[in-house]
């Protein structure tokens, strides 16, 4: 049974990186940047939450719609102000480097406000555990939030890509800016966009990454935010379903490892997967090679 | 009044002057080639046209409209659409959501499935293969693909570059013959050509480019029967 539960709980917290991975992905694919700053706004994202609950004494839902539109709003700004001039930079290390620039800030700007003391991340998901097998396998209700938000949010976007004007326009600024621009694409605006979307998706990440382990403090989104970066390279980066598979199974891999191996060892296990995918296989799972005719 | 007006065209690459003042004229109904060799700047004229790229100097006129500072994205709605050299077609989209792309800015349902009808009567190969991915077309099928593509926006002026690269000769016959009958149904054409006998042979006016000036332009059929232009891009 403990195999169970441990399978479980990595899928949950693969579901986590996952949500993550899909806002480096995406940010990746359209824009083709990696955008370290992505963990940071998983932080200030749960910040928001905290203090919507404590501060602002606002229910759940709100407090979580609140971080949403909060992160929205600065993933554009993010991209606005810091990525959008170095676009035709002439070296793409340009924008990398203002990335790392800005996690640090987001970092520090939220040392200054919500300072370095570690807080607790209170648990407003009251719902009642599943239990199963007689009491042997008990799933805790921020256990299949976790998982059943992953699985709306993964088809809600591949919907929104595949069906709308907007995410057709991704997919085409994501293969060729000029082609798209011919078509009357505005590559700004779906840039933007995807940072929007990122960033959104940042902010409800955040919110479970401290339900499921509630402790937060300014450096709280850099870890998860490396590792939902690896699982993105992992899945094949630039692919939204890679992002998904990638996720979980980091997750997975990281919660067995600590079970089995030693709790230790288990994040650089997760980065030894990394490596070794990189090796063997270095467009990740789903990654694709593009192969053109001329 | 011409519908497309280029006046004294300056465009740089950093220090590097790429087109060093150019004017030219596109009458409503006429094909227009711009022939020169490699590096003569033909498609840097065409990026500029559409708004890919900024002139330092000059002025591009679309009837009657000043559009030099229109950004590329606004440029396929007022009529003008840019087949770009080397097609980029969107190779992991299918063949029909190429053709949806290129209708884009069009609102009108019922005009969009009209207009993909007709893109597909001209290019009955694309229907053939509308589920297949573009990457995966043979180049000549790219090319009517990237055409069908500008074709969905119902431009009425098609910029082509290069339509004819990469391409066996009987695919060229093809791919000019569409264009011939493109423009016999009301599109205006520029056409931007280093095949220039082909080039020449469809235009009815045409300018000769070199090292990012017009060295030459008139009538296409007075050009293909002169000398220097034969024995300089004809190789007669």
């Amino acid at each position: 049974m403990s195999f169970l539960s441990y399978l479980i709980n990595g899928v949950s917290l693969g579901s986590i990186y996952a949500i993550i991975a899909l806002g480096y992905t995406m940010v990746y694919g359209i824009a083709k940047m990696l955008n370290f700053a992505h963990g940071d706004v998983i932080m200030i994202g749960a910040f928001i939450v905290l203090n919507a609950l404590n501060v602002m004494n606002l229910p759940l839902i709100p407090a979580i719609l609140v971080a949403v539109v909060g992160c929205t709003v600065l993933g554009i700004v993010i991209e606005r102000v810091a990525y959008r001039p170095l676009r035709n930079a002439s070296s793409p290390l340009a924008v990398l480097i203002t990335a790392i620039g800005v996690s640090y800030l987001l970092q520090n700007v939220a040392l200054l406000i919500f300072g370095a003391d570690t807080v607790s991340f209170p648990n407003k998901i009251t719902l009642p555990a599943l239990s199963l097998a007689d009491g042997n396998l008990v799933i805790s209700s921020v256990t299949i939030i976790t998982i059943v938000a992953c699985i709306v949010i993964m088809a809600g976007l591949m919907l929104f890509i595949n069906k709308t004007k907007a995410g057709q326009a991704m997919l085409a600024v994501s293969e060729d800016k000029g082609a798209a621009q011919l078509m009357g694409i505005n590559v700004d605006g779906t840039i933007a966009l995807t940072f929007a979307i990122g960033s959104a998706l940042a902010a409800i990440a955040g919110f479970l990454l401290c339900t499921a382990y509630p402790s937060l403090n300014p450096y709280t989104g850099s870890m998860p935010g490396i590792k939902a970066f690896v699982a993105a390279v992992f899945g094949g980066i630039g692919s939204v379903p890679g992002a998904m598979i990638g996720g979980i199974l980091l997750g997975i891999i990281e919660i067995f490892a600590k079970a089995y191996i030693s709790s230790q060892m288990a994040d650089a296990i997760v980065f030894a997967v990394l490596i070794v995918v990189l090796l063997v296989k270095p467009t990740g799972l789903l990654g694709k090679k593009i192969q053109e005719k001329v | 009044m011409a519908m497309l007006e280029v006046k004294d065209l300056q465009v740089f690459y950093g220090m590097i002057q790429a087109i060093k003042g150019i004017s030219f004229e596109v009458n409503e109904g006429e094909t227009v080639a711009l022939i020169g060799a490699n590096g003569a700047g033909k498609t840097t004229i065409l990026h500029t046209v559409t708004g890919l790229l900024s002139p330092k100097k000059g002025s591009v006129v679309f009837e009657g409209k000043e559009i030099t500072k229109i950004p590329a994205h606004k440029i396929v709605s007022l009529g003008m659409a840019h087949v770009p050299e080397g097609r980029r077609v969107f190779a992991q989209l299918s063949v029909y959501q190429n053709l949806k792309m290129g209708a884009y800015t069009r609102k009108d349902k019922a005009e969009i499935d009209e207009m993909l009808e007709t893109v597909y009567k001209r290019f009955p190969r694309l229907k053939e293969r509308q589920n297949q991915m573009a990457g995966t077309l043979s180049g000549g099928e790219q090319q009517m693909l990237a055409m069908g593509r500008a074709l969905m926006s119902k431009p009425k002026i098609v910029l082509l570059d290069e339509p004819s690269m990469g391409l066996s000769p009987i695919l060229v016959n093809e791919i000019f013959d569409i264009i011939q009958s493109l423009n016999k149904a009301g599109t205006t054409v520029l056409l931007v050509e280093q095949n220039a006998k082909k080039a020449l042979s469809i235009a009815d006016r045409a300018y000769v480019l070199e090292t990012g000036r017009i060295v030459q332009s008139g009538d296409a059929q007075v050009l293909l029967n002169d000398e220097s232009i034969k024995k300089a891009y004809l190789g007669e």
